[in-house]
């Protein structure tokens, strides 16, 4: 008898993977924490190797590279910061009801830039000639509706023919870029600018630049919050993000839902763009949206789909880009540096959901019992 | 002027071919890989900086460059870089189970940081005044052409007067298509890719193939990345230089329908198709830029017809983009 188990034991693998949904929402969260933690010591690690730096100092520069001299004080760069948060936080929210429904949407840079697009014709053509109420008004709707039309055409084809998505929505992005190239081109006379332009921003909070983008985004986050968990609606997306059979079984018309919630979607990657036009470039470029657009498809993803959780993760993303660029450009480095930082600890937490989702069972030894 | 154009065409068709190639490949095995785009910056900055290295340990005399050494350390080092990167990549999503999708994505954005980075450091340490990093002695290695191409004529500067990347790219189509389409090992690769648990179930090891295809695929793709650099751009390295051709490579996969050797046709037109706006005559520059949509254009079209046709053998490999886990049935 130990004969045979002895013989079955060097079949057997030295662990093997199972998959577990038992772990504790605050054991999972420790986890991502620890992730978290864990990153931010090896970018330290990593920005001391490339600088050279002190390993407590290179905090100390990323932590003034993000909020300045804010004890001091000055509060530019926090409002800075808050608003890079704002527009990576707008366009993660825009993308989430798409990607709880599994339509990959990886179309937000387009959809923002055509939503600019609509802000800056706007802004233009109709600035003198509208009272500023009125113009506000229509800057809105027209920067919302570019943005569906440009979401909504995946959507459509995904619905009747089941067009893949992912890549249809990521030459999307391409397209609209081209027509802002054409456009930035016969606006600005030949240059790749266009001027700021003065009519039709939005206004201007208690002198702050960027207080109203951070105050419509907050309202964004709430409203995208109650709309997921409490909406009839909202529960539909998750239905047809689970199983499209399901949906169908219990009477939800998939195409239409589909449809639906690319149109939102799209539409609310088009009032970033008026935020990133209308509310702060005051001009568009090729360049306006600067993938964001994919970065926000991260955001959305690690945020679990829960529009508050993507608040922390956004913040703690930016914070790393603004920090670690300024840890390069202390150092006379490429900011690009800050990229390959991001890029580290969004594979970290990707890779730590593994051990959220499975446990490793090692092998242990078999009593003999007979 | 029409040989000159169709020249000009391959020459831009040829990144798009390996990263196509090398997408197909890992798509065989069920994974949508969207790190292409890093993976070519990373495949392109690991050749520049092997060859600097080299070139910086020869001196300043071409005549001490040994030119089978000028062309194999770049070649090795992005070989090396970009399989690296296919390795991330398949232990993210092939042991780890992570989403394919955001993987990718991240692995995009850490690729073009790196590039864009090492990149800068190389710009930094030469010195130079100009925001690039100049190469062209290796790269007229790797622009060598064969001796008798122009003496031929049109057909002569049609076929013979490419780099040799440029052959190495068909070539690996080529053989790419034929081990898919004719080889056991190709059978079970599209097996995986179709329907891992039945494929285990025959006794196919997933895990296996789906590590060797994703890495197979990025060191094609990064190959992509070489060519550009030594090839098109002549051994000139400037930061995001490169641009989105890692994209357009992934959108030619859809439109060669998974098959690489209509790949390579399509990477000529997409080629041609980037280029028409500089050969059209009277073209204003606001209508260049609409004419640069082109390509999309007609990707998305194609994407619709396929789509709308429902050909059983045009569609996307049947588990793309789903992890396997093999004790979930």
């Amino acid at each position: 008898m130990a004969k045979e188990s002895a013989v079955k034991t060097a079949h057997e693998p030295l662990f093997h993977v199972v998959k577990r949904d038992d772990m504790s929402a605050g054991k999972a969260w420790l986890i991502r924490v620890a992730t978290i933690v864990i990153a931010f010591i090896l970018v330290g690690l990593l920005s001391v190797l490339v600088t050279g730096q002190e390993f407590g100092k290179t905090y100390e520069i990323m932590f003034s590279g993000v909020f300045g001299r804010l004890f001091e004080g000055h509060t530019t760069m926090l409002w800075k910061y808050l608003q890079e948060i704002a527009i990576l936080l707008s366009l993660a929210l825009a993308l989430t009801p798409a990607f709880k429904m599994k339509f990959w949407n990886c179309g937000a840079e387009g959809q923002a830039l055509m939503g600019g697009l609509a802000s800056i014709i706007c802004m233009i053509e109709l600035g003198n000639k509208l009272p500023y109420p009125v113009l506000l008004v229509v800057i809105f709707l027209t920067s919302i509706l570019a943005g569906a039309i440009w979401g909504v055409i995946p959507a459509v084809f995904k619905a009747l023919f089941n067009t893949n998505e992912t890549l249809f929505t990521l030459m999307m992005n391409y397209i609209a870029t081209q027509i802002i190239a054409y456009y930035v081109y016969i606006k600005g006379g030949g240059s790749n600018v266009i001027n700021p332009v003065a009519e039709g921003n939005l206004p201007t909070i208690a002198g702050n630049d960027y207080l109203v983008n951070v105050l419509v985004v907050t309202v964004i986050t709430i409203v995208m919050y109650v709309y997921l968990k409490h909406s009839k609606q909202g529960y539909e997306i998750s239905v047809v993000g689970e199983s499209q059979n399901t949906a169908r079984y219990i009477g939800i018309n998939v195409k239409k839902v589909i449809i639906r919630t690319m149109i939102i979607s799209g539409a609310l990657c088009g009032i970033t763009g008026m935020l990133l036009v209308a509310g702060t470039d005051h001009s568009i470029n090729i360049n306006s949206v600067g993938g964001q657009g994919f970065t926000a498809i991260l955001m959305s993803w690690l945020g679990q789909f829960n529009p508050f959780i993507m608040v922390v993760m956004t913040a703690i993303v930016v914070f790393l880009n603004l920090g670690v660029a300024k840890v390069a450009d202390t150092a006379l480095l490429n900011s690009s540096f800050s990229e390959i930082m991001v890029g580290v600890v969004i594979l970290m937490l990707v890779g730590c959901e593994f051990f959220i989702h499975y446990s490793i069972k090692f092998k242990h030894k078999r009593e003999v019992a007979e | 002027m029409i040989i000159q154009f169709i020249c000009r065409a391959i020459l831009l068709g040829v990144p798009l071919l390996y990263g196509s190639t090398g997408e197909i490949v890992t798509e065989k095995a069920g994974h949508l890989n969207l790190g292409i785009p890093g993976i070519m910056y990373v495949g392109a900055i690991s050749g520049v900086v092997g060859s600097f290295l080299y070139e910086n340990s020869c001196g300043n005399d071409i005549a001490n460059m040994n030119p089978i050494l000028a062309v194999l350390i770049p070649l090795a080092c992005t070989l090396v870089g970009s399989m690296l990167m296919g390795l991330i990549y398949s232990f993210l999503t092939v042991t780890l189970h992570a989403n394919q999708n955001v993987t990718g994505l991240a692995l995009t954005t850490f690729g073009i940081g790196l590039g864009n980075f090492l990149g800068a450091s190389l710009i930094n340490i030469t010195k130079s005044e100009l925001p690039s990093i100049a190469l062209t002695k290796t790269s007229s290695f790797f622009a060598a052409k064969l001796p008798f191409a122009d003496s031929l004529g049109a057909v002569g500067k049609l076929l013979f007067s490419h780099d040799f990347l440029t052959y190495l790219a068909i070539i690996i189509a080529l053989i790419v298509s034929f081990i898919l389409k004719k080889t056991r090992v190709g059978l079970n690769l599209r097996s995986v890719g179709e329907n891992p648990a039945t494929a285990d179930a025959a006794g196919i090891n997933v895990t296996k193939y789906k590590y060797v295809a994703t890495c197979i695929g990025s060191a094609i793709a990064g190959l992509g990345g070489l060519q550009y650099v030594m090839a098109y751009a002549s051994g000139v390295w400037s930061n995001n230089a490169f641009g989105d051709r890692g994209w357009m490579a992934i959108a030619l996969v859809i439109f060669a329908l998974w098959n690489p050797s209509i790949a390579i046709l399509g990477s000529f037109l997409f080629g041609a198709l980037c280029n028409a706006n500089n050969y059209i005559q009277g073209l204003g520059t606001e209508t260049q830029e609409l004419f640069k949509m082109l390509p999309y254009v007609v990707t998305i079209i194609v994407l619709i017809i396929t789509s709308m046709r429902k050909k059983r053998e045009h569609q996307p490999p049947q588990s793309l983009g789903l992890s396997y886990f093999r004790e979930e049935r």
